[in-house]
């Protein structure tokens, strides 16, 4: 099947002179995976949609008035056993159908960690996964890998067969993190946190882009993403990490001003509350931390006085000045103030999941 | 005999004794199934509206819940004034039903009296809130609050115009045909906004303030 | 880099709001736009010649008298198909612009629309396209056909049709003011919230989208609910559900799924609009907003929203391929329950627009699989079409052609839908040009074909003579060389994982295909000038095309018993039902046309409230997109009075003369008499 599979797919490049159907042949496994779907769903479907073709041109010409040879039935119009086959034909099809696509949405679930790196090799249960974070702005990506204390702007590098663990969100309007070659798409939402596992199987630079319109600056919301081996990747991340240039908060919040065309840029250190604020939607000055507002009203808001104590709150962020969103809290709840940060730090992690 | 024939083979295809031409009463089932058909699809945009408070009912933003704001035994007179309103305008149709003109007049007067008692404890409730600071801007949770108990009172202030305007319409006319017709359409939508409210006050103003 | 200081095109969002003009003022008209300067003085020009032609002709009179202000249900149908038309030219205009654009643009240069101006033409695409051609369209055949299928003399409010319509010509206005006028959405059609909100799109344009969807969603409801309860109470006696015309059963399905899913975007559209004029915060990124609530509303109103256009049209090809077959339409009971079940099913498939938001695998293969589950209705309806074909004598009239496109175009768009639904699929797809292919492929190979067929067919049931078949042949192979050129490429594009919505591009590797897309829409546009053409050549040579026997095409249902044009009463006499394709058996068993007896006919009077009330309507959604509030708030309190105003009118109807009748249908016996001769 996977040998017919490649033949398909070579065989409509070739009717398309060649061309680079990056969907269907792609450097990443799990794309692989979901263009090899692709190709099943359409020979399942073809083996009813070519019959159903090839019948409307036999009977269009068969049937044609002048032909007077051909039967003419006029009041025929029902018959039972042709109606159980009308039905149970698409029925048939499309019960094999969603049998593959339950299966394969759990399988190709971007949530779930990889279950293998490619056909041929099996998951390495000691390696962990390379976390990189991920952030739309107005128009441009911004990378952050927390392990390294790196980020970057419209530039993202990751190892050839080491699983790759995307944590995406947005500072601004809903976009899409799409890099065909790598991985299908995810969107990227403020105040959200959505997650995409793959890998890459061959180095190379490949294109990434926002997959949703944004605005003004969408069409050049474009970045590179590079596959290296370890040693390239290695240097690489030494290469940003001599930037001098530090992502804090104040780099941030003016990264965050609409620009189009950003040009790729490297920063050396990263604020360790960076991807809080850019999770939680506050990344300006101005702005609510959305977390330290969902714990206040799960603790049943903040009282009217909360609509006062919040103005106070502006442009502080919780995982800065952890006691600080007590401040937001009514005089009852704050005499508990310690406690509930206490309880608050034991709770799992409370970044929003549209899952919920 | 021809003639014969071609009669009775017109009667199998037309209806020649037709009762389209007999005056209003061919009219009045399609208006009534018509306003059912009309407060389904407003039924759902209320439904719209009760999703909406339900995802975003908790999102008080660090500002008030509902424990805060509702002043629930105010509420629960207005509440009465409305189901009061849907009883006394069941009597008006009763009346209407004899063809007492001035007895259904009466009690429609009497609902309206109900309907607007009710619009002054929402306004009231609503100029306190905005006092207060809790306007529909300063959370999800008010804003969609404000939204659903806004647009049911704007229905009931709807409704009281077009009672005002029956109410006119029945005195000068008395009840005729068409008259008796709006009253009975206008009687659904009142009972409707009655139900409408029912959910209204368990599902924002109960819950609220007991969870 | 490049900074932009006006990164949202705020041009005219920004300005200060004058107490008495609102945001109104001379920097609101683009005269810094070439090409909106150009079309604005095309049009401007057409515009006063129309004008110019209707006032030397003396039409005006006649316009109001007999078009504006009536409640014929036939007069109504025609002038919705009109607006579909205008429209449609308008839509295809940004179309145009757009494969041009896109043209040149990834052909290495910039093109000739700058980001703003093209996220304009794209929303403004889809709107019109959507919302004031393909819904006028099917509403117009609803309207003409439906009560003469099912013998009525009218549908159950005839003021209300009235009103319905001229509300969805009021949001037409706006949009096309919105072109001369400060400028329109950039959001896409469907206006995905943040991105739609105050703080990403300050500027009027949104405004604009969303009280033209306000004021034409109203029409849209109100005539639904119109058309439900006609179908339910007016069908003439013997006519069981059972033995309504296809076409009359799409209508009840479409029109249930009109009333039940309008209101969701009347509602979703209010909270944004909200949003927008309030400060309220149901779709902001700030204090509680939930943006995915926008995307999740939208298109519960959204995905049923493509099954009433596409539903009716369906009808329209199950009338035509048993009139071309000369043969009963096979299995009529499970096109019924297919009908039934499509309808149904629409409101639980939504979630396959968002496949990637994030939701879980169990989630996201629930909503992918039911999407597929009505794919086996819809195959069985194809089927159902090919079996009446079976053993049937075809003629290949211009209808019967473009159904020959469709079934074969239509399958492969079914085909891509049903791929798109498969979630994992749907992430290397979604929102590519394959994705852009995919909707075009049904709704141009579905939607566009099936008016066409349905124009053509009951062009002389309208006005008493046949289209001219060489101008619409020519018309149909431009459509369909035109739609395969144009969105094959675009497969092919998101293959190779091309986005949509993109003004510029990297790439100069795409430009062939853009250039072959282009050539396509150059075809379009042939076939759309042909069937202009064709319009013009039949009314010259009408009285070559004329028929007078009211059934050119041996047709089978109720509507062509009656004359063409039918009478404004439609039916002197109600007909009697007693099977499936009524006038079929008719004809069968040599019915006699009643001449005698007739009795005076009820009917209701014209009137011009629903034409006045949606041009105060019109000034209010104006006045409201530029926050000039003191003339909303005056516009709205002048449509209240006027509203009320209207219920104190109690003489709304009035009988026609039984004598009146008989010299109409004494007419009718002659014009019959020299057909037969």
């Amino acid at each position: 099947m996977k040998r017919a599979v490649h033949i398909v797919a070579l065989f409509s490049c070739f009717l398309l002179a060649g061309c680079d159907l990056v969907v269907l042949s792609p450097a990443g496994d799990v794309a692989q995976q979901q263009g090899e779907l692709i190709i099943y769903a359409t020979v399942l479907m073809l083996i009813v949609i070519l019959p159903v073709m090839a019948l409307t041109v036999f009977f269009a010409i068969k049937y044609r008035e002048s032909n007077s040879k051909a039967s003419y039935e006029p009041e025929w119009h029902h018959s039972f056993s042709l109606e159980i086959v009308i039905w149970s034909v698409p029925l048939a099809i499309i019960i094999c159908l969603a049998g593959l696509t339950w299966v394969a949405t759990h399988r190709l679930d971007p949530y779930q960690p990889l279950r293998r790196i490619s056909e041929e090799q099996p998951i390495n249960p000691d390696v962990k996964p390379l976390i990189i974070q991920v952030a739309s702005m107005d128009w441009k990506w911004l990378f952050i890998y927390p392990e390294q204390g790196i980020a970057t702007v419209n530039e993202v590098a990751a190892i050839v067969d080491r699983p790759i663990e995307f944590q995406i969100t947005s500072a601004t309007v809903m976009n899409s993190f799409y890099i065909p070659a790598l991985a299908g798409q995810i969107y990227s939402m403020a105040g959200m946190q959505t997650e995409m596992n793959a890998v890459i199987n061959e180095p190379g630079v490949y294109d990434g882009f926002s997959a949703n319109y944004s605005g003004a600056g969408f069409s050049q919301m474009r970045f590179r993403f590079h596959g290296m081996d370890q040693t390239g990747f290695d240097d690489w991340v030494s290469k940003v990490g001599a930037s001098a240039q530090d992502l804090d908060t104040d780099t941030l919040e003016a990264l965050n001003q609409p620009s189009i065309s950003h040009p790729v840029t490297y920063y050396g250190t990263v604020s360790e509350t960076a991807w809080d604020r850019l999770v939680n939607n506050c990344v300006d000055s101005e702005s609510l931390c959305r977390n330290d507002m969902m714990m206040v009203d799960a603790l049943g808001g903040g009282g009217l006085e909360g609509l006062w104590n919040r103005e106070m709150f502006r442009g502080i962020c919780s995982a800065e000045d952890p006691g600080a969103f007590i401040a937001m809290l009514r005089p009852e709840m704050r005499l508990r103030g310690d406690e509930i940060v206490t309880v608050m730090s034991l709770l799992p992690d409370a970044t929003p999941d549209p899952r919920h | 005999m021809m003639t014969d024939s071609a009669v009775n083979d017109a009667e199998k295809f037309y209806v020649l004794d037709d009762p389209h031409h007999d005056g209003d009463h061919t009219h009045e089932p399609p208006t009534m199934l018509g306003f059912w058909v009309y407060l389904m699809s407003d039924c759902l945009i209320f439904g719209i509206l009760f999703a909406v408070y339900a995802v975003l009912g908790q999102n008080y933003a660090a500002g008030p819940s509902p424990a805060d704001l509702f002043d629930i035994e105010m509420i629960l007179v207005a509440t009465f004034a409305l189901l009061f309103s849907s009883v006394t305008f069941g009597f008006a149709v009763l009346r209407m039903d004899r063809g007492d003109l001035r007895g259904t007049i009466f009690w429609l007067v009497i609902t309206g009296l109900f309907g607007a008692a009710f619009l002054y404890l929402e306004y009231e409730e609503f100029s306190h809130l905005w006092h207060l600071g809790a306007t529909p801007m300063a959370s999800a949770f008010l804003s969609s609050f404000f939204f659903l108990v806004g647009t049911h009172g704007l229905h009931v202030t709807a409704g009281t115009i077009w009672l005002i305007v029956l109410l006119v319409q029945l005195s000068q006319r008395g009840l005729t045909t068409a008259n008796t017709r709006r009253v009975m359409c206008l009687s659904l939508f009142w009972h409707f906004l009655d139900l409408i409210w029912i959910g209204v006050y368990s599902l924002v103003y109960l819950t609220g303030v007991l969870l | 880099m490049a900074t932009s200081s006006d990164p949202h095109g705020l041009a005219s969002g920004s300005v200060d709001i004058h107490p008495f003009w609102g945001k109104l003022s001379w920097d609101i008209f683009p005269f810094y736009e070439p090409i909106v300067l150009g079309t604005f003085i095309g049009v401007a020009i057409l515009g006063l010649a129309v004008l110019g032609a209707i006032t030397y002709f003396r039409l005006w009179g006649y316009l109001w008298k007999e078009w504006f202000t009536s409640i014929d249900h036939k007069k109504i149908g025609i002038m919705y198909m009109v607006l579909g038309l205008i429209m449609l030219l308008r839509g295809f205009a940004d179309a145009l612009l757009m494969r041009g654009h896109q043209a040149m643009a990834a052909s290495g240069s910039e093109g000739y629309l700058n980001a703003h101006h093209y996220d304009q033409i794209f929303t403004a695409h889809g709107v019109i396209m959507i919302f004031f051609v393909a819904m006028p369209f099917v509403t117009g055949f609803m309207n003409y056909v439906m009560p003469l299928q099912i013998g009525a003399r009218d549908v159950a409010f005839p003021f209300l049709n009235n009103f319905s319509f001229w509300l969805t010509v009021s949001g037409a206005i706006l949009i096309m003011i919105s072109l001369f006028v400060g400028e329109f959405s950039t959001a896409g059609w469907l206006a995905y919230a943040p991105y739609s909100g105050l703080e990403y799109s300050p500027s009027v344009g949104m405004d604009y989208y969303l009280w033209a969807l306000n004021i034409a969603g109203v029409g849209t409801t109100l005539s639904g609910i119109n058309l439900v309860v006609t179908i339910v109470k007016m069908r003439a006696p013997g006519m069981t559900y059972m033995r309504m015309p296809i076409f009359t059963w799409t209508a009840l399905c479409t029109n249930i799924l009109i009333v039940a899913t309008f209101p969701v975007l009347a509602a979703t559209l209010a909270l944004l609009t909200a949003d927008r004029y309030l400060g309220t915060h149901f779709f902001t990124n700030e204090l509680g907003g939930n943006p995915m609530m926008y995307v999740n509303l939208i298109w519960i109103w959204g995905h049923p929203e493509v099954y009433i256009l596409i539903l009716p049209i369906f009808g329209i090809f199950s009338e035509i391929v048993p009139t071309f077959t000369g043969k009963r339409l096979f299995g009529y009971t499970s096109m019924v329950y297919a009908t039934c079940v499509i309808m149904i099913l629409s409101y639980i498939v939504w979630l396959h627009h968002f496949f990637t938001m994030g939701a879980g695998a169990n989630v996201n293969s629930f909503f992918g699989i039911t999407t597929m589950i009505i794919s086996i209705p819809t195959g069985a309806k194809i089927f159902n079409w090919l079996f009446t074909m079976y053993k049937g004598r075809i003629r290949f009239e211009t209808p019967m052609l473009w159904v020959m496109g469709f079934m074969l175009t239509f399958v492969i768009g079914g085909m891509t839908g049903v791929l798109l639904a498969v979630p994992p699929a749907d992430y290397v797809l979604h929102n590519s040009l394959f994705l852009v292919a995919h909707f075009h492929n049904v709704i141009i190979g579905g939607v566009v074909f099936g008016v066409f067929a349905g124009i053509i067919y009951w062009w002389p049931k309208a006005f008493g003579f046949k289209l001219e078949p060489f101008w619409g042949k020519v018309s149909f192979w431009c459509w369909l060389i035109g739609f395969y050129l144009a969105f094959m490429p675009l497969y092919v594009l998101g293959l190779m994982g091309v986005t949509r919505r993109l003004s510029q591009f990297e790439d100069t590797f795409y430009s062939v295909y853009f250039v072959v897309a282009l050539i396509g829409a150059l075809f379009v546009a042939a076939g759309i000038g042909a069937f202009l053409v064709q319009i013009v050549q039949s009314i010259r040579k009408r009285e070559e095309l004329r028929d007078v026997s009211g059934d050119p095409w041996n047709g089978r249902t109720l509507e062509w018993s009656t004359s063409s044009p039918p009478p404004y009463y439609n039916f002197a006499f109600t007909p009697r039902v007693h099977q499936i394709d009524a006038f079929a058996q008719m004809k069968r068993e040599g019915f006699t046309r009643p001449t005698t007896g007739f009795v005076p006919i009820h009917m209701p009077h014209s009137t011009a409230t629903g034409v006045v009330l949606a041009a105060i309507l019109t000034v209010m959604g104006f006045a409201l997109v530029w926050h000039v509030f003191w003339l909303a708030a005056a516009s709205f309190a002048a449509a209240l009075l006027y509203g009320i105003g209207h219920t104190f009118n109690y003489d709304r109807d009035y009988d026609i003369p039984a004598d009146e009748v008989r010299s109409i249908e004494d007419q009718r016996s002659a014009q019959l008499a020299q057909a037969a001769e």
